[in-house]
């Protein structure tokens, strides 16, 4: 990349003084080749993280991202943009704090504002039981390197004095704090990661739908797409939302169960919530964003879904939880919600693995946490992808661990079974 | 979203909770392969899907309920004791 490329206070100043002439496009608009090293299926977050790492760390060129819509079109556009360090298991918690300490130089790194903003994440918990809970989670969290601190009332109190703390069935007692965690401009990700891949010579394929995968002797040789058959070494899938139908044409049958995830955001206020506070009542999240939207969700709707929109009563119970926890701010009228579609696998963890077709790799299964994952993923994905062997951070992510019953990564403790997720 | 229960009709989807896909019970001395199928894989089709639901806020019933998962367009409800009879 040449210096007239980088971002730069001096470029912003240098081309407000010449009527910014010189800014030009992020990325190029290839023609798709016949024949690349690595064809990465799906040009999403993951994807393009997936292809960035695999240029930069190691030091393959000849890569295809190839998206059916354009590039960030699903589910990196379409999440509450929180990013946060505070798992419990192994495998989660080593691959999650891989993935902040990524955040915390992604800027740098990519040479792009990505609004990254570690503004602090409170947990809340409201009986006994829950807190037992989080300061055992606050320990797991420690004892990975990442900071966790458990705040009594009066601190929190403090700390975010408008929330309901006397809520008769769901007092408020203190909250888990992580100061790391916080939330980043979603589609500025995107972005970055596409220009940082294409700075490296990777091809960005767009409105290139992946119609077939070929499979020779159980090895893969290519993919058919609707811009014509592209041949390739190795096939990566990171495709979440999706990941059942492009699997499906290597004859692949996934773990994995899509759902819906209702997200929201009300008309900009002023700023009141300086933090993303979690409730453990309603399994409720809010922020809210540098345009002054509150940004928020709850659970899935609980069906399978691949309908872009949720139903009504989830909508009802989010709302009723904003009611009941934060009642300063149930003026503000909802501006637009949305729905994405979630990989739900059976233990609510992701999958990074090989597949039983040689050459052809799988990134899937990211529950309602793919946004938070994006670097770590693309990360660990290439490391797989290029060496054959799975990244230390995700290498329980493995895809065999439903059949076995080993190394299961269920966070909840509801059990590895699909509707419990 | 609503879904007609046989018994009891019309209800909004909240009187109803979801199981997932309504698949074939394998045998018991089925092969792990069998079950591990059974129990983890899914086809989870963008489309026409039977799943089963148990209206269970009304009757209690289990149904086996026909829908497009890519629009929630409800096509078919039975209850599941007939399906499976």
């Amino acid at each position: 990349m040449g210096f007239s490329e980088r971002f730069s206070g001096w470029r912003i100043l240098k081309e407000g003084l010449t009527g910014n002439k010189g800014w030009t496009a992020h990325w190029r608009d290839p023609e798709p080749k016949r024949d690349y090293d690595v064809v990465i299926v799906g040009g999403g977050g993951h994807g393009l993280a997936t292809a960035y790492y695999l240029a930069k760390e190691h030091g393959l060129r000849n890569i295809a991202v190839l998206e059916k819509g354009y590039l960030g079109g699903g589910n990196v556009g379409r999440n509450t943009t929180i990013v946060r360090a505070n798992y419990y298991l192994p495998g989660n918690s080593e691959f999650y704090s891989h993935s902040l300490k990524l955040w915390e130089g992604l800027e740098q790194d990519l040479n792009y504002n990505a609004m990254m903003s570690q503004r602090g994440m409170l947990n809340l918990f409201h009986n006994d039981g829950q807190r037992d809970a989080a300061v055992r989670r606050a320990n797991s969290i420690l004892n990975q390197g990442d900071d966790a601190e458990i705040l009594s009332r009066v601190q929190l109190r403090k700390l975010v004095p408008f929330l309901n703390y006397d809520n008769a069935r769901f007092p408020i007692m203190g909250a888990l704090l992580q100061r790391r965690a916080g939330t980043a401009r979603h589609d500025a990700v995107a972005w970055g990661f596409a220009r940082g891949a294409d700075q490296y010579g990777v091809d960005l394929i767009q409105n290139c739908e992946v119609t077939g995968i070929d499979v020779e002797g159980g090895k893969v040789v290519g993919v058919q797409t609707a811009r014509g058959p592209i041949r390739a070494r190795k096939v990566a899938l990171a495709a979440a939302g999706r990941s059942s139908q492009v699997a499906a044409m290597a004859g692949l049958t996934l773990p994995i169960e899509s759902h819906v995830l209702q997200a929201f955001v009300s008309e900009g206020i002023k700023p009141v919530i300086d933090h993303v506070i979690t409730f453990a009542e309603g399994h409720l999240y809010i922020s809210q964003s540098d345009k002054g939207g509150l940004v928020f969700g709850s659970y899935l709707d609980f069906y399978s879904s691949y309908a872009a929109r949720g139903n009504l009563p989830m909508q009802e119970h989010t709302m009723e939880a904003i009611a009941a926890m934060v009642p300063a701010v149930t003026r503000a009228r909802l501006l637009r919600s949305w729905g994405g579609i979630m990989d739900m696998t059976p233990d609510g963890s992701p999958i990074i693995d090989h597949t039983p077709v040689e050459g052809l790799y799988l990134n899937a299964g990211w529950c309602y946490g793919g946004f938070k994952a994006t670097p770590a993923s693309g990360d660990c994905f290439a490391h797989l992808i290029a060496t054959d062997r799975p990244h230390p951070a995700a290498a329980r992510f493995r895809l065999d661990r439903f059949r076995s019953g080993q190394g299961l990564m269920d966070e909840e403790g509801t059990g590895a079974q699909h509707n419990l997720h | 979203m609503r879904i007609c229960c046989p018994l009891c009709g019309a209800r909004d989807r909240r009187e109803y909770s979801y199981r997932g896909a309504a698949l074939p019970l394998p045998d018991l001395a089925a092969d792990v392969e069998v079950w591990h199928a059974h129990v983890h894989l899914r086809q989870n089709p963008a489309g026409p899907l039977e799943e089963l639901w148990q209206h269970e806020m009304g009757c209690g019933a289990w149904l086996k309920v026909t829908r497009n998962t890519a629009t929630h367009e409800i096509l078919a409800v039975t209850l599941a004791e007939e399906a499976c009879a």
